[in-house]
C-alpha cells in the first residue's frame, strides 16, 4: 500500500526497507499527511498529532514496527 | 556566389533611406550563422527566422557575406524606411543583427558625436555599431539595456555575439560539423539541417533537481545557451565564450537612510531610460509589491492614464485581484485584466511550451502567455514589470526560510523557533500541521547543513529531485552516476564560497532560476509569443550591482523582507500593499488538466503507448499519479510538479524531437 501510494507501484529494489522517504525525497508536507490519512483508514487506527514524527512513518521498517504497535493497543 | 569569394551581398535592399526619428525600436528575432567552407544559403536564413516570426512578425531582413548570414524578424513600430535590419556601417565592413533595447543610447550616442562619429540613422542599434568599432569587444560594459546580438566583422572575418548582463534576452547556438548556427530561440537553431534534435538528459536531470538547466547546457544536445554576462566570438571554426560582467556580492557597511536614498534615485533612473519609445508603454500589475513600485515610478514621468495589465484567478488560493484593483485605484490606472481559469491554463498549455521550448514544473508560464496576450490585444507591445526586485533586494522566501533554519539549526531542540518556519508559509495549510520533528526533517535543521554550500536551496531541490522516481529505467540508468551538484557547483564563482549565507542563496536566485526559468519561460519567450517586450527596472544593472553591496540586514531586517525598498518608497504606494505580506506567484496546477472534458494531448501524450516509445517516463506510474487527479484529488506539491513537469517534457518532445515544425492545433479548447 505505501509502495503504491508513495512510490507509486515501483518495487524493483530502488528503495530499500530502511530507506528515509525524507531522504530520498519521495515525501513532502503535504503527502505526510496523506500518508497519516491513508493509514488511518487502512487500519482503522488513530494517528495522534504526537506520533507525527519521522521515527514512526519515515521508512518501510519504520512504518511497520509503528503500525504493529498502534494495532497492538487497540487490541 | 564564387567559392571562398569574399562578396558581399545584400539581400534585401540595405541602403538606408532618409533618416528618420526613431528611439529604441522593441522587439525582434535574430538568427544567423556562419558556415566553415561555403557560402550562407538565404533560404535557410530565412526558414530559420520564419520560425520566431512572433517576435518580430512585420518584416524580415537577411544579410549575406561569404560564409557569414545573419538574420532579422523585426517589429515595426511607426515607419518602415529607417532603422532596418540587419544593419551595417556605411563602409561595410560591420553588419549586425540585434534583439533588443539598449536604453542608455542617446548618452552614448552624444559621446560618439563629440568624437567624431556620425551617424545616419535615430537607432540604438547603430550606436552598437559605433561602439564596437571604437571599444571592440568591450564596448558592451558601456551598455545599459537587454540585449542579443551578433555583429559580422568583415574585415576580421570574425562574428562577435553577446548577451545582456543577467539573461533578459535570449541567445542559442549551436557548432555543427560545418556551420556555428545561433538564434534568439532554439526553433531557429533546430531549423538547420546540421542540429540534430535529442533530449539532453544532463539538462533534465538539472531542471527535475534546480527547477531549471545550468547554462551553458540546454534540453537539447546538440545546442548551447550563451550564458548571461558573455560574449563570444567565432572566426573559422575557433569559438571563444567568456564572461564581461558578474554579479559580486561583496557586500560593505551602509547607512540606511543614504542607501534608501541612492536605491530610489537607481530606480527612477532606470524606469525613465526603459520609457524611451516611440510607442505607447504599459505596465503589469500583480498587486504586489514590486510591480506596484515600477507603476508607480512610471507616473512621475507622465500626466497620460498609464496603460495597466493583470490577471487573475477564479481560485481565490491564487487571486491577488483585491490588492491590484487597490494599486489601481491609488495609482489611477486605465486598467485591463484577464481571468484565467484552470482550463485556459490547459487550453493554451501546448503552446506555452513551444514557445518555453524547455519542461517546467509549474504552469505559471501560462497565465503570463494570456498577460502578454492581453496587453497585445490592446495594441501594446512594450510593458514595464516588477521582475528582479526579489533576486535583487531580498525579497524570496526561501530567503526567510534559510534564515529561520540557520536559527533554528543553532538550537536544534528549540519548541520555539520552528513556530517561525509555519509563520513563513501560512498559505500552505498542510504545513502549519506539521510536527516539529518533520518540520525539523524537512527543513534540514542540523548544524552540519549549516556549511553546505547550497544550504539555502537544498530542501528545495531533494523535494523536486524526488521527481525523478517517474524517470524510465532507461532514463536512471542513463543517470545513475550523475551527481548534478558536482556541475552546479563547478559553475559558481570561486568568490561564491566566501560571501555570506544569504548573498550565496541571492546568488543563486538571480544566476539560475531567474534567467533560466523566471526571464526565460514565465517572462521573454511568453511575452514575445504576443511581441510584446518586458522591460525591468530592477534588472538595470546598476541596481543589481548596488543591491548586491548592500548588507543583508539593509534586504531583509528579521523576516521583514525587501527592507530597504519598502523604506524608500513611503507614500509612494498604498500602504496595505506595501505591508502585505509576501504572497508567491502561483496558477492553478495539475488539476487544470483533468476538470471537466479530457484534452486530446493530454489523453495522447500520457498514454502508455506514448510514454513507452518516448522512453523517458515510467508508464505505470505516471499513469498511478494521472488517476490521483482524474479521481478527483489535488495532489500534494510533488504530485502537481510531477505531472506538469512530465506533461511538459512529453510536449517538448512531441513539438520539436518527434515533429518539429508541423505543430498541430490541440482540440479541447
Amino acid at each position: 500500500m505505501v509502495v503504491e501510494h508513495l512510490l507509486f507501484g515501483q518495487v524493483d529494489g530502488q528503495f530499500s526497507d530502511d530507506d528515509s522517504f525524507l531522504e530520498k525525497g519521495i515525501i513532502d508536507s503535504t503527502s505526510v499527511l496523506e500518508l497519516v490519512s491513508l493509514l488511518e483508514r487502512q487500519y482503522q487506527i488513530k494517528i495522534e498529532d504526537e506520533d507525527l514524527v519521522p521515527d514512526n512513518l519515515d521508512s518501510i521498517n519504520n512504518l511497520s514496527r509503528f503500525i504493529q504497535t498502534k494495532l497492538q493497543q487497540a487490541a | 556566389m564564387p567559392r571562398g569569394a569574399h562578396v558581399k551581398a545584400p539581400v534585401c535592399g540595405e541602403k538606408l533611406g532618409p533618416v528618420k526619428k526613431r528611439a529604441c525600436e522593441p522587439m525582434c528575432g535574430i538568427a544567423g550563422l556562419l558556415n566553415f567552407n561555403e557560402p550562407a544559403d538565404p533560404a535557410l536564413l530565412r526558414r530559420m527566422i520564419a520560425l520566431i516570426r512572433h517576435r518580430g512578425p512585420d518584416a524580415t531582413g537577411l544579410y549575406c557575406d561569404s560564409g557569414a548570414g545573419l538574420a532579422h524578424a523585426r517589429l515595426s513600430i511607426i515607419d518602415l524606411a529607417g532603422g532596418r535590419q540587419p544593419m551595417q556601417t556605411e563602409d561595410g565592413s560591420l553588419s549586425i543583427t540585434f534583439n533588443g533595447e539598449i536604453f542608455n543610447y542617446l548618452e552614448l550616442r552624444a559621446e560618439l558625436l563629440e568624437r567624431g562619429h556620425c551617424f545616419r540613422t535615430q537607432s540604438d542599434t547603430e550606436v552598437i555599431l559605433h561602439l564596437y568599432r571604437l571599444y571592440g569587444e568591450d564596448c558592451v560594459s558601456r551598455m545599459n539595456g537587454q540585449w542579443a546580438f551578433a555583429i559580422w566583422d568583415a574585415r576580421r572575418q570574425r562574428l562577435f555575439l553577446s548577451r545582456d548582463r543577467l539573461g533578459i534576452r535570449p541567445l542559442f547556438y549551436s557548432v555543427t560539423g560545418g556551420a556555428f548556427v545561433f538564434g534568439s530561440e532554439m526553433k531557429a537553431v533546430l531549423a538547420h539541417p546540421g542540429v540534430g534534435r535529442a533530449l539532453d538528459l544532463d539538462a533534465l536531470d538539472d531542471i527535475f533537481t534546480f527547477w531549471c538547466r545550468v547554462p551553458p547546457r540546454t534540453i537539447f544536445q546538440n545546442i548551447r545557451e550563451l550564458p548571461p554576462g558573455h560574449s563570444m566570438s567565432v572566426a573559422g571554426r575557433e569559438v571563444t565564450v567568456w564572461p564581461y560582467w558578474q554579479l559580486a556580492f561583496n557586500c560593505a557597511p551602509h547607512a540606511q537612510r543614504d542607501s534608501a536614498d541612492r536605491l530610489f534615485a537607481l530606480l527612477v533612473d532606470a524606469t525613465r531610460i526603459r520609457l524611451r519609445s516611440d510607442v505607447p508603454v504599459g505596465a503589469y500589475l500583480s498587486g504586489g509589491l514590486d510591480s506596484t513600485v515600477t507603476t508607480a515610478l512610471i507616473r512621475r514621468f507622465s500626466d497620460a492614464r498609464l496603460k495597466t495589465f493583470s490577471v487573475s484567478f477564479d481560485d481565490p488560493g491564487f487571486d491577488e485581484s483585491t490588492y491590484q484593483r487597490e494599486a489601481v485605484r491609488f495609482l489611477e490606472t486605465d486598467h485591463q485584466e484577464i481571468l484565467c481559469t484552470g482550463r485556459e491554463i490547459a487550453a493554451v498549455f501546448p503552446d506555452v511550451v513551444w514557445h518555453a521550448e524547455q519542461p517546467v514544473l509549474r504552469t505559471a508560464p501560462a497565465p503570463m502567455y494570456l498577460l502578454s496576450r492581453l496587453a497585445a490585444s490592446h495594441g501594446y507591445k512594450v510593458v514595464l514589470t516588477g521582475e528582479g526586485a526579489d533576486e535583487m533586494l531580498g525579497g524570496y522566501d526561501i530567503f526567510k526560510e534559510a534564515k529561520i533554519r540557520r536559527f533554528w539549526a543553532a538550537h536544534p531542540d528549540s519548541r520555539i523557533r520552528p513556530l517561525l518556519l509555519r509563520r513563513l508559509y501560512p498559505y500552505l495549510p498542510e504545513l502549519q500541521r506539521q510536527s516539529n520533528a518533520y518540520l525539523r526533517a524537512f527543513f534540514r535543521i542540523r548544524p552540519e547543513d549549516l556549511q553546505k554550500p547550497f544550504f539555502s536551496h537544498v530542501p528545495r531541490w531533494e523535494l523536486t529531485a524526488g521527481l525523478k522516481l517517474f524517470f524510465s529505467d532507461q532514463v536512471k540508468s542513463a543517470l545513475a552516476t550523475r551527481d548534478c551538484y558536482a556541475g552546479l557547483e563547478a559553475s559558481l564563482p570561486p568568490a561564491y564560497f566566501q560571501w555570506d549565507g544569504f548573498s550565496q542563496s541571492q546568488y543563486l536566485e538571480a544566476s539560475y532560476l531567474l534567467p533560466g526559468y523566471i526571464l526565460s519561460s514565465q517572462g521573454d519567450r511568453v511575452a514575445m509569443a504576443h511581441a510584446v517586450e518586458c522591460r525591468m527596472p530592477f534588472l538595470d544593472y546598476r541596481v543589481a550591482e548596488f543591491a548586491a553591496a548592500l548588507p543583508p540586514p539593509l534586504k531583509m531586517r528579521g523576516l521583514n523582507e525587501k527592507y530597504l525598498l519598502k523604506q524608500c518608497v513611503n507614500g509612494l504606494i498604498p500602504r496595505s500593499i506595501k505591508q502585505r505580506a509576501k504572497q508567491p506567484y502561483r496558477a492553478p496546477e495539475a488539476k487544470s488538466f483533468f476538470d471537466g472534458s479530457p484534452y486530446d494531448y493530454v489523453e495522447e501524450l500520457l498514454s502508455p503507448e506514448r510514454l513507452k516509445q518516448d522512453g523517458i517516463f515510467n508508464p505505470a506510474s505516471v499513469q498511478r499519479l494521472i488517476q490521483r487527479f482524474r479521481n478527483g484529488g489535488s495532489g500534494s506539491i510533488r504530485d502537481n510538479m510531477a505531472l506538469v513537469g512530465i506533461l511538459s517534457t512529453q510536449l517538448v518532445i512531441d513539438q520539436f524531437i518527434r515533429s518539429f515544425g508541423k505543430r498541430s492545433g490541440y482540440g479541447n479548447t
